[in-house]
Parts: structure tokens; C-alpha cells; sequence
């Protein structure tokens, strides 16, 4: 129990439990994958299946792919059972249209055969009243009949009498309950069938070999639908969880005596256990795993990017520690660094129970903003979006440096009379203003100041100035970049106002149109204000001489410009794509266009700052330079803009690689790709080589090291030895004894027995890896063999044409 | 994984009243102890020895009073007339006081019968006192003279008929045992020096004068009189420093406060003020009745105050160690043994060290709340001791309820007590402009639930109707504000320039708080 496996969009991901690292994936499948099982036969086996139609077996440990089944439909889930060897079941559609939502449960014969690919074509049907929901589907003891529910009705289908039986509950009771199946398990070694139900309820099915005699009991303790349920390997214990976020553990036949573990994070969506049934492990709606012990303790988290229901909050980079922060938990800002691709922690801005009930209205964080320095932080959390009173509370943040993070400062609970629209930190180093806009119509500038009358030393917020416009609704906000001048735009009129005297200065309203988006230009182009309208207009203004310098005619759905530097990103979304332009405020011809970027319209973006500028001559991608545009689309997938960087220099010949190709589907997309399902199991590696470290197999290549999370890759330790090692494999070709030994103790593995195993696992794919090991040093590699340039674009050829046909798969 | 957040309840600053260090010093009095006299209190005096006793002017006696006693541990009756102006002398071992027959009597402070009368004056005496040189007594009479006595021959020294109205106040000097200031009802206040036999400085106040007090550097005069408080500064001739008008009737009495030289007056509209160096109000007690006289122990100690209904009302500074004493014994944890037992415990090189998991300590109703018993944790957020003293962490257990979507559950089900319970903390805080929100939602929701059922007791009808009543009423008030609101908006905006755009400095908020009450309470009243 090493090892967490985990579905995630078109490959396997193998996590270690104790460590909660993720060690590698298993990459094969070109479209989604809809279920994995273990090997019944070989612990170290597992099968996956797919919608691309194929089901494959892997060696989880290693990475290796063994053998791929060409099944030729579209796959849904898949199950194994002890008893039947060499037969899977798998879930199909029944009609070619998978919509229809009508799926039948096939049982699938694999051929044995030496190859490597093989169609399986022996399908035999069992079933045509299958859920779609795979948790509906459950062998039961020993494999001797398997258990399907759908809608309201149960089928066991025995598999000695060929025969199914089925019990049906009524749709709903006089109390209102109900009864629609949502999961199933069976108990390992009794005659018993445990259901979970759509309002909370679990039955315990008996005695049902008898279609007449059959009696359930029913226990209750989930207020909304069980998500998942799992006997432990004994079949000691039941495990259920639900929407509530608790995990809940039923005593088995003790009726009514359970054990709860609240607040694990988000709903529960999977359970299961490892076979020796020491730990659990559930996954959760908001992208994370974890680990629990049988003693009921949480002993692991496996977090990957929170992903919320919508990003309500601009995407933003933390000053500081240029991590990426937007809405994570509810309630909470999540800090993600974007260099080592790793979540770092949940900053709670709402500081309140939150209770998982679907369909309560919980206080959400909508707005978030920092200051320039990054010591301070406003946040803006709402409640009661949908009914008529709405609460808000305007919230400031201060930076502690000793205990490295944001501590609140001041609440302000009636900041305006209505809802908050925009709001925005002034750029200067000295002083520090917020700037916050609301439908009532007002602007108020909020100031750090000593009260007077509380003799405290800790300053606290408080409103320095409240402006009005014709009594219209102010919608957006920004500072000029010497924070000399404010511009606030009331629907069709942008007003620029002094912040030292809160004079108004003057108002642009030419040409007409409601400003939807408003941002200054930067460093030489600080003179420039730009504004979109909604007339599809995007124009700029001098604002030495108060007169519109230039404007062009596009729809812009969002306007980003980048800090450190005179550029500025515009989002056009036109007949159903997005196209991008980047230009500068001074010249009103783009720097640099994008045609059908993706298909989606994009409402958030930012300019992250890279840690070293790059130089870069290509006058295509200079603005990239300085910083990278990241941006998330309405399916909540965030992409980037990769240029030419140092791995493309390095092949000269790659310069045909324009930025237009490589919208780089970064590790990110795989974390947010997973939207479906999820399913995991825990593995047992008997097998003593599982303590391996792991090499870097599988389809590793340059650009895959790159994108990589840094917290996933072997450790640097690990990287120097293979890098050696590859050297030395380039003179002599075996891998000398006292190198692996070192490895191996660095890696605290010292069994001998360990050393003659893997030693012969290295010989036996020594071919394989070597070339694979070769391609992952080169970055480190100053100079480079023919061959392996050779190798190295074929491996760039295949990886960019597997990205393609990524973005290609979207809809 | 991560614990329970307990609820929190926000700090929410009370409209109005800033707290300063100085309100906190004067709210530091323990309640007032009330001692009934036999008639108005005319004169309190401190004596200056420890432990300070005072003496206290009421009808025709003078009562000496202990710092703690209720009870007076000495007492002069020998008046045959009202007695006015009893003080001490500088070493607190002698005693005069005036009477309305014109006799003034000298006592020894443990003898019982008077050691001297000086005899002349031809009306009612109201003020006596000893000139700093503690051989003199000078007294001031409503026969427009103001006498001094040699105190050992009981012979009198001096007569200065300058006034032209009664004497009713009298201060001698400290630190010049020849200097004392008189005012008087013919709305002066004048200076004189036994030096030269007359006034040497007179001041125009403008009303009757009630009470003159000299600052300890008696370079400042304060004379009180009619509604105004005035200070003079004496080095500049007598020349006008600050007139306060404060009270809003007369006001007869002042004092000095020992630490820090505050000003207190107190005054026949109920009202003890105390003001600090720049002559602002810091401070207010309220007092039952009219008050007459005043009087501060040294150090603060305690404050007396003499009423007309003739109640002395003593309140005694609070004390650290009171407090202490008060804390040590509501609250006995486990003793220090058992916090200490085991701390310097070292583990052995082979011990398995099993961490205890840190208790969270969480409030009744939060762990109620935990548990989601909704109604329980209302009933604890609604205890008598947590309602009264705590309002606002009864009015964050509902909002939270409210939050969770479970308000109407807990307030459903409730019997008639309960629900009385529920009406009067709503009656008492619904115009809290704190709580009214969450509070108005909960009285729409008790009016929802209960409406088939309110007529079955009397009780809580009328709670009801008296609830309506208030609403109406403030209502009413906050259209009145309203309107006041909108003529001063005018006149701003015809005093301010014209000018294209609209703008003000920053509105405060407990305006735009009122206009927010003022829509939700009319509302909840049409609903009614």
C-alpha cells in the first residue's frame, strides 16, 4: 500500500501514500480515463480503460505499459473479479450516441497473446440496465454474482444460475424519501448488499438468493445522497461518504454504531481501501486525496489546484512569493506556485464554519486585491448573491513577516450600501490607498491612518474620501503607475481625479459607449489610458491633451496589461473564438496577434512575472520576455503562453516552432482536466523492487521535465546519479555495481535481495531507458551527440503532436 | 482535519460614546451607596487627615461620616436652626459651621458641644471656613457682610460690607492666610485681602453666584452660578479664561479632583460632569435628584454627592485588588500541582513519545453548534446572564444560525416562556442600530411562525403590542431624522460653491447606518 492510484484526465496518475508525492503517470490513452482496476491475478498489474475505446494493463510500479486490448467502443468503467480470470467487465454505451444515456455491462474476454497490442473482440452482454454512474456496479462475494442498480431497482445477476434476480422500492414513501440508488457495495465474505440512496438512507440487503424472501434494514445518518460506499477487506466495517464532507465508518452487523471523521475538505466523491484494509482513502470535488488511517486519522493530503465551482476573484499574483492566488476552498484564497506547480496553503478570509448542505448560501470571497509591496491584501466576501439582502464585508489583510502570512487587520462590514464591483490598491511604494467601487453609485477611497481617540499603536483602515458622479453607477477603477492620477469610469464617462486633493480633474466620454474595462498604460506609456465599451470599441486617450489618440473597432472581453512592461493583452471573443492581441498604448498596431486561440471566451488572465528576463530577439514573442500570460477559460482550464525558451534554442533547428503552436497544454490543464470521475485503488506491491526508486521512464521528454511540478520530479540527488550514470552508459554501456549501491542507499533500500532484482529489471528494459534517461539530462548536457539530437526530436515531434490532438479533443 | 471554528462574535464599536482613558478612570466607582439625611444636603467636607472622614450639612445636624461606615461615627445636633457650611480646619481637629439664625458655632471634632459662637452677623450664615493660618474663621451671610473671627478670644476681627447681595460662596486661599473670594447673588465674585481690609479684585459673573473654588496654584478661579461655569485667571487680573455651559440648570456646585486637578461640577439638573485640562466633558454621572453639594475624597477615593431629596450618595473607587478577590473566587481551576506535574519530564533515550492532541476549548453553544442542536444553542445564547451582559454574542449565535440556513428551525417549537424570553431581548435591542438587522428578521420570522397561535396567552400578546408600539415610535423618529437629514443637506449644498460635480467629504457612517434601519424598521412596521 505504497502507492495511491488516481485517474486524471487522459492518463494514471501513481501517487506514494507515504509520502504524498506524485511519483509518475501512466501516459497512453488519448482521450479520457474512466476507470482503473488491479490485476486480480498479478498485484502489480492494474487495468485501465478509456473513451478512446481501449483498455490497457500496466506495470503500476515501473510505468510500463504491458499490453493495450482494442476494444472498439467507447469505454465507461471497468471491473474485475478474483473468480473470472482473463475477463473484464466494462461499461458501454449502447447506442453509438453516448447522450442517450442507456449503457449495458459487457463481459470482455482477453485474448492471451505475446503482442502488444491486441483487439478483443469477444464481447458478451450481461447486462442492459446499468447506471450510468459506475459506483452502481459491485461484485459481490467471491465473484459469484455481481449487483447493478439503476434508478430504483437492484439487479443481482448470479453468475452460477445465470440468472438475475431484481428487487424494486417505490419512488418515494409518505415521509418523502428518496429511494433512487446511488451506490453499491457488497460485502467480501457475507451474502450482503449495501446500498446508498439518494436521501441519505443505506439498506442492507439479505437473503437475496430467494427473489421473495429478500429483507433490507436501513440505517440513516447522511442528510443528502451517499456519494460512495466500501466494506473493508474483512468486512469488519462499512465506510460511506457524502456531500457532507464526513466520512462516516458503520460497524458491520453492530446496527447503529459508527464513527464519523469530519471537515476532510471538499464533498466525497470516491472511497477505498487497501487490501490489508490499513488505510483509506477518499477523494474529494475540490482536487485533492487523502490518506486515512484504519485508526481513523488523517495521516496524508494529496492537493492539487482547488478547484472551485468559478473563479470569482481576478486570477492574481502575490507580490511576494509570485504564487498565483485565486478563489481555492470555499472561503478561503488559495496561494499556488506557478514555478514549482505546487499548491502552498488556503489563506481563510472567511473564518467561518462552512457547512457542507447543498444549496445553502455561504459566504463566498468575490473580490481580492494586493498591494504593490504585497503587504497588504483586500478581500471582499459576499453572501446572498440570490435572495434580496446581501451581505458583504470589505476585509484587510497585513503582511506578518514573522509568521509568513496575512493577518487580518481591519473589517469593515458596511463598506458601501451595495455590492462592491471593483476595487484597487494605488501603485505607489509610500502610501498605501484602496479604492473601492459599488452599485450605489459611490467611490471611497480608504486610507491607513492612527484613530485618534482608541490611543492604539496598531493603524487601522478608514474611509478618507467618498466621490460621486451624476449620481451614476461607478464600474471600474485604476491608477495611473505613479499613482498621480485615479480614473473611475461611470458607465459611459471615465473620470480622472486627483488622490492628493480628490479634485476632479477632467472626463473623457468620447466616443459613446458603457466602459466595460479601463487600465493605464505603463512606464513610457503612462500617459495613456485605455478603455473598452461595450460598443465593441477599444480606445486610447492621451491624457496630456485629453483627447483620444487612437481606437479601433473589437470586441474585447478582457484587458490585461502587464507590469513590467509598456504591453497590454487584449482578449477579443468574436463569432466563437478568442483571439488575442498584444500591443503597446503608443502604437495602435498590435505587437503581436493570435488568431482562434481556443474556443472559449476568457474573462481571466495575468501577466506573471518571470524570475529572469529573457532574451529573446524574436519580434513575435519579445513581450514575453519579461513576463508569461497565464489565462483561464469558462471551463476553468488555465493555459499559458510558452515561447522559444532555452530548450528551443537549443535545437536550431526547431526554429519553425512559432508561438502559434505551442499553447502549451501545461500540467495544469491535466490537474483542472479532471472533471468527470475519479477512481483510485490502493495497490499492494508484494514484489521487493517496489522500493526501487524511480526512474524516469515512460514518455519523458524534454519539454514533459520542463512543465513538470518541481515536487514530483525524482529528487536532484536521484537526477546527478543518472546524469553520471548516462555518461557512463554512453562509455561503457552496463551500469557498474557500486553506483546502483550508492543509489539504492541514498534511498535508505538495502536488502540484497532488492539489489539482484532490480539489477536484473534494469537489464531487462536497460535498451529502453537508456536513451529515455539521456533525454531527460540534456537541459544539463551542454553538448550533444547526433543521435541523440535525432532522438530528441522525435520525441519533440511525437509530444507536440499528442498536445494538438489534446486541444483538439476539446469541445 | 481541520477543527471546528467556533463562531465568531464581531467587535462592534457602540455609536457615540468613545471610551478614553479618562472615561475609564471615572467609570472605575464602585455602585453608590445611599445614606438618607434628615433634609437637604448643603455641605460636604472631607477632613484632610486619614482616614478622611467627612462631615455632611443636612437640616439642623452635622453628621461625621467614616470612609467605609453607612452609619455616622459622630454626630452635632446642637442647632436650634438649620445648619449651614460645616468644614473642617487644615489639621481636621476643628469644625465650623454656620446656621440660619446667624450664630456660628466652632466644635472640637471629638467633643460634642460647641467650643466657641461668634455672634454678629444678623441673617443667615451659609458660609464658614478657616483662613489657612487655622487661627481665623471667615464667614460669609446672607446680611450682605463678610466677618472674620479670631477664633481663640471669639472676638470679631474685621466686617467688609461689599457685596450687595447674600453670600453663598467662600473660598480661603492656601497658600496666603490673609486672602479669601467670596461670590455672592449680586452676580459678583470679589477677592479680598485682611491686609488691606477690602476687595482687591472683583469679577463679573454675570449670574448668582452658587460656589467658588481656587485651583491648589490658585492662579485659576472657578465660580459656578446660573447654568455657566467660569474660570478666572487670577495672575491676569482676573481676566475671563472659559465659560462652559454645560448644565442645563443651575449649577451649584464644584470640586477638584486630586489627581490631575479635574474639574467636577455638579448641578440641579442631576448631572456630576468632569472635565478634563481643556475644559472638555470627559465624563457624567447621573444622580437621583437635584444635587447641592459635592465633595472628593484626596486621591479620589471617593465622590459624595448631597442631594435636595436628602440622599448622600457616596461611590467608592474600585479597586485591583477587589477585582481580583471578585475573579479569584467565581473562578477555581485545578490547582498548580496539576498544571506542573510532568513539565520537566526528559524522555528517555527509548521512549515512544505520544504527543496529546492540543483541546479545543469551544463555548456552550458552539459545541451545541457543532452538533447542529439549533434550538439548544439559541436557548444557551438566550440565558439571562449572556442576554443582559452580552448582547452582541446572543445577536452572533443568531446571525450564525441565520447563516446555516437553520434560524426558523431553532425558533420554532418554543413555549410561551421561552418566546417571552425571546420578545423582550428582541424589545430591549431591536433599535441597537448593531443588532437591529439580524434582530428584525427574527421578530419577522417569531410573527411567521406564531400568528395562529399568539392570542392563547396574554403574555405575550402583549409583549407584541408593545413591540409594535416601540417600532411605530422609531419609526417616527427616524422620519424625523430623515427630514432633518434632507434640510441639512440643502443647506450644505447652498453653502458650498457651485460646482459641476457633486462631491463631499466623507459622509460618516452612523448616518448612512440610520438611513439603513430607517428603510428595514418602516418596512417591518407596515408588515406588523
Amino acid at each position: 500500500f505504497r502507492f495511491v492510484l488516481c485517474t486524471s484526465g487522459d492518463s494514471v496518475k501513481v501517487y506514494s501514500t507515504r509520502t504524498e508525492e506524485w511519483l509518475h503517470s501512466l501516459q497512453g490513452h488519448t482521450n479520457q480515463v474512466t476507470g482503473i482496476a488491479l490485476n486480480r491475478a498479478n498485484h502489480l498489474q492494474v487495468y485501465s480503460c478509456s473513451a478512446d475505446g481501449t483498455v490497457k494493463l500496466w506495470d503500476f510500479i515501473d510505468g510500463i505499459l504491458i499490453k493495450t486490448f482494442i476494444i472498439g467502443y467507447p469505454l465507461f468503467a471497468i471491473y474485475v473479479s478474483e473468480k473470472h480470470d482473463g475477463i473484464v467487465f466494462l461499461h458501454i454505451a449502447m447506442d453509438t450516441d453516448s447522450k442517450n444515456e442507456c449503457f449495458q455491462l459487457v463481459a470482455v474476454h482477453l485474448p492471451k497473446s505475446a503482442e502488444q497490442e491486441v483487439e478483443a473482440k469477444e464481447l458478451s452482454a450481461v447486462s442492459s440496465r446499468i447506471s450510468p454512474n459506475p459506483s452502481c456496479t459491485a461484485f459481490g462475494r467471491e465473484g459469484q454474482y455481481i449487483a447493478f442498480a439503476r434508478h430504483l431497482q437492484l439487479n443481482v445477476y448470479f453468475f452460477r444460475k445465470q440468472k438475475t434476480y431484481s428487487f424494486s422500492l417505490k419512488a418515494t414513501d409518505k415521509k418523502g424519501a428518496k429511494n433512487a440508488f446511488t451506490c453499491i457495495a457488497c460485502h467480501p465474505a457475507d451474502d450482503c448488499i449495501a446500498t446508498g440512496h439518494e436521501d441519505g438512507k443505506i439498506r442492507l440487503w439479505r437473503n437475496f438468493i430467494h427473489t421473495k424472501e429478500y429483507t433490507y434494514s436501513t440505517q440513516h445518518w447522511h442528510h443528502n445522497a451517499v456519494n460512495t460506499l466500501c466494506f473493508t477487506p474483512e468486512g469488519t466495517n462499512l465506510l460511506s461518504g457524502g456531500i457532507e464532507s464526513v466520512l462516516v465508518q458503520w460497524q458491520y452487523g453492530a446496527g447503529n454504531r459508527k464513527e464519523f471523521l469530519p471537515r476532510l475538505g471538499g464533498s466525497i466523491l470516491h472511497v477505498s481501501t487497501s487490501s490489508d484494509g490499513q488505510l483509506f482513502c477518499t477523494s474529494h470535488s475540490d482536487n485533492k486525496i487523502t490518506v486515512i488511517e484504519s485508526s481513523f486519522k488523517v495521516c496524508g493530503v494529496i492537493q492539487g489546484l482547488v478547484k472551485g465551482d468559478a473563479v470569482l476573484t481576478d486570477l492574481m499574483i502575490d507580490p511576494r512569493s509570485k504564487a498565483l492566488v485565486l478563489n481555492g476552498k470555499p472561503g478561503h484564497l488559495q496561494f499556488y506556485s506557478l514555478m514549482r506547480d505546487k499548491h502552498l496553503y488556503n489563506l481563510d478570509i472567511v473564518q467561518q464554519e462552512y457547512i457542507y448542505e447543498a444549496g445553502l448560501d455561504q459566504f463566498e470571497v468575490v473580490k481580492a486585491a494586493f498591494d504593490i509591496n504585497g503587504y497588504w491584501l483586500a478581500t471582499v466576501e459576499e453572501r446572498g448573491q440570490k435572495s434580496s439582502d446581501l451581505e458583504f464585508v470589505l476585509k484587510l489583510w497585513a503582511y506578518d513577516e514573522r509568521t509568513q502570512s496575512f493577518v487580518l487587520n481591519t473589517t469593515i462590514t458596511a463598506a458601501h450600501t451595495d455590492r462592491i464591483i471593483s476595487m484597487c490598491f494605488s501603485s505607489s511604494e509610500e502610501t498605501t490607498m484602496l479604492v473601492t467601487t459599488a452599485e450605489d453609485g459611490q467611490f471611497k477611497a480608504w486610507c491607513q491612518g492612527a484613530d485618534a481617540d482608541t490611543q492604539q499603536d496598531q493603524s487601522f483602515w478608514s474611509c478618507e474620501f467618498v466621490g460621486s458622479y451624476h449620481n451614476l453607477k461607478p464600474t471600474n477603477c485604476s491608477f495611473s503607475a505613479d499613482s498621480s492620477l485615479l480614473a473611475v469610469n461611470f458607465q459611459e464617462v471615465i473620470t480622472i481625479w486627483s488622490p492628493d486633493t480628490w479634485e476632479l480633474l477632467t472626463t473623457l466620454c468620447q466616443p459613446p459607449g458603457v466602459v466595460r474595462d479601463l487600465c493605464f498604460g505603463r512606464l513610457s506609456c503612462s500617459k495613456y489610458l485605455i478603455a473598452t465599451t461595450t460598443r465593441n470599441l477599444l480606445c486610447c486617450w492621451n491624457l496630456l491633451t485629453c483627447a483620444l489618440e487612437w481606437s479601433t473597432s473589437v470586441e474585447v472581453s478582457k484587458l490585461q496589461p502587464d507590469p513590467l512592461s509598456e504591453n497590454v493583452a487584449a482578449f477579443s471573443y468574436q463569432s466563437k473564438h478568442t483571439d488575442l492581441f498584444v500591443f503597446k498604448p503608443s502604437e495602435p498596431r498590435p505587437l503581436f496577434t493570435h488568431k482562434n486561440m481556443c474556443s472559449e471566451k476568457i474573462h481571466r488572465a495575468v501577466f506573471v512575472p518571470r524570475e529572469e528576463p529573457l532574451n529573446n530577439c524574436d519580434e513575435s514573442s519579445q513581450w514575453l520576455n519579461r513576463s508569461q500570460l497565464y489565462f483561464l477559460t469558462q471551463n476553468m482550464d488555465l493555459l499559458t503562453f510558452s515561447t522559444a525558451t532555452e530548450e528551443d534554442r537549443m535545437l536550431s533547428s526547431s526554429k519553425r516552432l512559432v508561438i502559434d503552436d505551442s499553447v502549451a497544454v501545461t500540467p495544469f490543464y491535466l490537474l483542472l482536466g479532471k472533471h468527470r470521475q475519479q477512481q483510485q485503488k490502493l495497490n499492494t506491491p508484494s514484489h521487493p523492487a517496489a522500493d526501487k526508486p524511480q526512474q524516469p521512464q515512460g514518455s519523458v521528454t524534454i519539454t514533459e521535465l520542463l512543465h513538470t511540478p518541481a515536487h514530483v520530479l525524482p529528487a536532484a540527488s536521484v537526477l546527478c546519479s543518472m546524469l553520471v550514470s548516462s555518461l557512463l552508459i554512453s562509455n561503457t554501456g552496463v551500469r557498474k555495481d557500486p553506483l546502483r549501491e550508492m543509489e539504492s542507499s541514498e534511498q535508505e533500500m538495502n536488502s540484497e535481495k532488492e539489489e539482484e532484482h532490480s539489477e536484473e529489471e534494469m537489464e531487462a528494459c536497460d535498451s529502453q531507458q537508456e536513451l529515455r534517461a539521456q533525454g531527460s539530462v540534456d537541459e544539463v548536457t551542454p553538448k550533444l551527440s547526433k543521435a541523440q539530437e535525432r532522438e530528441l526530436k522525435r520525441i519533440r515531434k511525437t509530444d507536440f503532436s499528442w498536445m494538438t490532438g489534446l486541444i483538439d479533443s476539446k469541445p | 482535519m481541520a477543527s471546528f471554528k467556533p463562531t465568531k462574535v464581531p467587535f462592534l464599536p457602540k455609536l457615540g460614546e468613545k471610551v478614553t482613558e479618562e472615561t475609564l478612570y471615572w467609570k472605575n466607582y464602585k455602585s453608590p451607596v445611599q445614606i438618607k439625611e434628615f433634609g437637604a444636603i448643603t455641605k460636604i467636607d472631607f477632613s484632610p487627615l486619614p482616614p478622611h472622614n467627612y462631615a455632611v450639612t443636612a437640616s439642623t445636624r452635622i453628621h461625621i461620616y467614616g470612609p467605609h461606615s453607612q452609619e455616622p461615627i459622630r454626630s452635632f445636633t446642637r442647632f436650634r436652626d438649620t445648619a449651614y457650611g460645616g468644614r473642617f480646619r487644615g489639621d481636621g481637629k476643628l469644625l465650623v459651621a454656620g446656621s440660619e439664625e446667624g450664630l456660628i458655632r466652632l466644635f472640637d471634632i471629638s467633643g460634642r458641644v460647641a467650643l466657641r459662637q461668634f455672634k454678629g452677623h444678623t441673617k443667615a450664615v451659609h458660609m464658614t471656613s478657616f483662613l489657612s493660618d487655622g487661627f481665623r474663621v471667615v464667614s460669609g451671610s446672607d446680611d450682605l457682610s463678610c466677618r472674620v473671627w479670631d477664633v481663640p478670644s471669639a472676638v470679631e476681627l474685621s466686617s467688609l460690607t461689599e457685596h450687595t447681595d447674600y453670600i453663598r460662596a467662600l473660598a480661603p486661599s492656601k497658600l496666603n492666610p490673609d486672602l479669601f473670594v467670596t461670590g455672592s447673588y449680586d452676580h459678583t465674585v470679589k477677592v479680598f485681602d485682611m491686609r488691606s481690609g477690602s476687595s482687591v479684585m472683583t469679577m463679573q459673573h454675570g449670574h448668582p453666584v452658587e460656589c467658588v473654588l481656587l485651583y491648589p496654584s490658585e492662579a485659576l478661579l472657578v465660580s459656578t452660578g446660573g447654568r455657566y461655569v467660569k474660570v478666572w485667571d487670577l495672575l491676569k487680573g482676573g481676566q475671563e479664561l472659559v465659560s462652559l455651559k454645560n448644565h442645563h440648570k443651575t449649577v451649584t456646585c464644584a470640586c477638584l479632583s486630586s489627581v490631575g486637578n479635574k474639574l467636577l461640577t455638579g448641578s440641579l439638573d442631576r448631572h456630576v460632569k468632569v472635565y478634563n485640562s481643556s475644559y472638555k466633558v470627559v465624563h457624567n454621572f447621573d444622580c437621583d435628584a437635584s444635587i447641592l453639594s459635592m465633595a472628593i475624597a484626596p486621591d479620589d477615593e471617593a465622590l459624595a454627592v448631597g442631594m435636595t431629596n436628602g440622599v448622600l450618595s457616596v461611590r467608592h473607587r474600585r479597586h485591583k485588588k477587589d477585582k481580583e478577590t471578585l475573579t479569584s473566587r467565581r473562578r477555581r481551576g485545578p490547582s498548580y500541582q496539576v498544571f506542573v506535574k510532568g513539565k520537566n519530564f526528559v524522555p528517555r533515550q527509548d521512549d515512544f513519545l505520544v504527543s496529546k492532541p492540543v483541546k479545543q476549548y469551544l463555548r456552550k453553544y458552539d459545541k451545541q453548534l457543532k452538533s447542529f442542536e439549533v434550538s439548544k444553542a439559541l436557548d444557551t445564547a438566550l440565558q439571562t446572564w449572556t442576554r443582559t451582559s452580552k448582547p452582541d454574542v446572543t445577536v452572533a449565535v443568531i446571525i450564525e444560525l441565520k447563516r446555516r440556513g437553520t434560524l426558523k428551525n431553532a425558533l420554532a417549537g418554543r413555549n410561551e416562556e421561552s418566546l417571552t424570553k425571546i420578545l423582550n431581548f428582541l424589545l430591549k435591542h431591536i433599535f441597537d442600530p448593531r443588532f437591529s438587522r439580524p434582530l428584525l428578521m427574527v421578530g419577522d420570522i417569531v410573527l411567521d411562525l406564531y400568528q395562529q397561535v399568539f392570542h392563547q396567552s396574554p403574555v405575550v400578546e402583549r409583549l407584541l403590542q408593545r413591540l409594535m408600539e416601540v417600532l411605530g415610535r422609531e419609526a417616527e423618529l427616524q422620519q424625523e431624522l430623515l427630514q432633518v437629514l434632507g434640510i441639512l443637506d440643502t443647506l450644505f449644498t447652498s453653502l458650498t460653491p457651485r460646482k459641476e460635480v457633486l462631491w463631499e467629504r466623507c459622509c460618516p457612517m452612523p448616518l448612512s447606518n440610520h438611513c439603513v434601519s430607517v428603510s428595514s424598521v418602516s418596512a417591518d412596521v407596515s408588515k406588523i
